[in-house]
């Protein structure tokens, strides 16, 4: 055990990052059309199969995220971190009932973005493009954590300071640019595969040197093993675990390379089976999640050799250590390109789904509706660039002692469109004025109250009569967002009665 | 009528999830350990193979309407 990974496993780390990189750029020639046109680029010719979409689709859930960023809280912060497990159970549920309702929808009328609903349903191209700008802002600090996840898989190589980060940064923008979709679907199912070998022996091997489960919760702090019961006057760290698994699991599928996963299936049936087929993804992630725990039995902490990267990084370095300590060098070295990978794929898919989402829903709709099928190319081309830039903005502004603020903080902005794109589904009263004015009270709030924890927290704790709440921020700034959507509505008379 | 109770039952079936999972304090406890492993832990997780049968229920129970 050394401080970093030896020699091997940076050789094998490069291997798998190249091949991968050679993959993304020969995909361009994947079912070969032209990729200067959008549809082509962004859309991958809305030629993917159920397959293919899934892994795209359910990738999403294993992200630097999963790895790094919630490991990282259980270990530093112990119980509350395992509310991703939870958040990933009620995705389900939610999946099930409400999104083969807006698939047939999208289908009939041909809509392939959250904005692109709220264009068609309301006739507003205020509230469309606050929708839009909503999404492209909350993917920011999203496509950020996957950044931080390969940067510090990058120090646990041995490989310090920013160039590394600014290498892997540009061969992700350079095969995004040519390939479009078809490179992060391509390099989905190695990754997947990758990730599942690494889940493997992480789940296996590790319990197994430390003495089992039991008695790597034998070795938690009893402290950070239970959340902070409630008493009557402060509902403590258990309303915060509950409004975070529920806020976290509204939000997922609002984000728009979630939604654009969700249209480009083939049909209700396929995202009715999935939603029964995919919850083993969240065993998984309950799995991984024990990792932190895992860090914390192994003593990885106090260790002289990885005090370089815990003072660089924080409690984020909680899993390279882990695997630095208790993997062979050349296992090293593919469970670190697991999660670099597992990092890069999402990351082109959620800049290319902004592209996307800025091209179609702001550029053609207030800029340029003439333009060409090329042209469009270009800008989404242009835009993907611009966003994975200002994600890198986000890393080098906001602190990140705990990566996963990065996600809460998406969180908080993109739930505040689930007023006008699900709840709109299914309620006719809505007025677009008032879901706009809903939409920017929410927005204010969120930010507000994420700005007075100076970023650092997304738990604000709410302060009714004598009684105190701490509260997920997303979700007490969407309460705000859905009364004043509905009160308003109340207000103004309803003038789109006739569109449905 | 027998449509109606079905439609109920499925969507009780969809939300049960939600009541036993945001109900916190029902399961913040250590005990009793499964293989060492706390309540507040094994519990969540059993919850993600509960909820795969349950959406699988509910599919039957609700049709095409949902």
């Amino acid at each position: 055990m050394s401080a970093h990974a030896g020699p091997l496993a940076s050789l094998i780390f490069a291997s798998l990052f190249i091949a991968v990189t050679v993959i993304g750029f020969l995909a361009a020639r994947w079912h070969k059309a032209d990729l200067g046109q959008l549809h082509e680029w962004g859309l991958g010719g809305r030629r993917f199969g159920t397959l293919i979409t899934w892994f795209l689709l359910g990738g999403d859930l294993y992200t630097a995220y999963t790895f790094i960023a919630v490991p990282a809280l259980m270990f530093g912060a112990g119980a509350v971190g395992f509310f991703a497990v939870p958040y990933t159970i009620l995705i389900f549920p939610i999946l099930f009932a409400v999104y083969p309702r807006l698939w047939s929808e999208a289908q009939q009328k041909g809509y392939l973005t959250a904005a692109d609903f709220v264009r068609g349903r309301f006739d507003a191209p205020l509230l469309a493009a606050a929708i839009a700008v909503t999404g492209i802002i909350a993917t920011l600090p999203y496509i950020a954590l996957q950044l931080v996840g390969m940067e510090v898989v990058l120090a646990g190589l041995g490989l310090n300071g920013e160039w590394p980060l600014l290498l892997a940064f540009a061969v992700l923008a350079a095969y995004t640019w040519t390939s479009g979709l078809r490179a992060p679907a391509m390099i989905a199912i190695i990754k997947d595969a990758l990730i599942y070998v690494t889940i493997l022996a992480a789940v296996i091997i590790i319990p197994a040197k430390l003495g089992g489960y039991g008695a790597i919760f034998a070795a938690v702090p009893r402290t950070k093993l239970l959340l902070q019961a409630g008493s009557a006057n402060n509902w403590g760290g258990q309303s915060a675990y509950a409004t975070l698994a529920l806020g976290s699991a509204a939000a997922l599928f609002l984000y728009p390379h979630a939604i654009t996963g969700v249209l480009s299936s083939s049909g209700r049936e396929v995202i009715r089976r999935n939603a029964t087929i995919l919850p083993a993804y969240s065993l998984a992630l309950g799995l991984i999640a024990l990792l932190g725990y895992m860090a914390l039995a192994a003593g990885v902490g106090q260790m002289p050799a990885f005090a370089y990267g815990f003072h660089q990084f924080g409690a984020n370095f909680a899993v390279p250590a882990l695997f630095l300590k208790s993997f062979p060098d050349w296992f090293v070295g593919v469970a670190f390109a697991a999660i670099a990978i597992g990092a890069l794929v999402p990351a082109a898919i959620m800049s290319i789904a902004c592209a996307n989402l800025f091209t179609r829903n702001l550029w053609k709709e207030f800029v340029a509706p003439t333009c060409s099928g090329a042209q469009e190319g270009r800008i989404a081309k242009w835009t993907s660039l611009v966003v994975k830039l200002g994600a890198l903005a986000f890393i080098l502004a906001l602190p990140h002692a705990y990566a996963i603020q990065l996600q809460l903080l998406g969180g908080i902005w993109i739930i505040q469109t689930l007023p006008a794109v699900i709840l709109a589904l299914y309620s006719q009263r809505l007025h677009p004025r008032a879901l706009f004015l809903g939409w920017a009270s929410g927005l204010a709030a969120g930010t507000a109250m994420a700005g007075s924890l100076h970023f650092k927290s997304a738990i604000y704790t709410l302060h009714i009569g004598t009684v105190s709440i701490p509260c997920y921020a997303a979700l007490s700034a969407l309460l705000l967002n859905i009364v004043v959507s509905y009160g308003l509505s109340l207000v103004w008379p309803s003038r789109h009665l006739g569109t449905q | 009528m027998a449509r109606r109770v079905r439609r109920l039952a499925g969507i009780g079936l969809l939300l049960a999830p939600f009541a036993a999972l945001l109900w916190v304090a029902g399961y913040d406890r250590a005990m009793p350990t499964l293989a060492g492993i706390p309540f507040f832990y094994w519990y969540q997780l059993a919850w993600v193979g509960v909820v795969a049968v349950l959406i699988k229920v509910a599919a039957r129970l609700l049709g095409d309407d949902a």
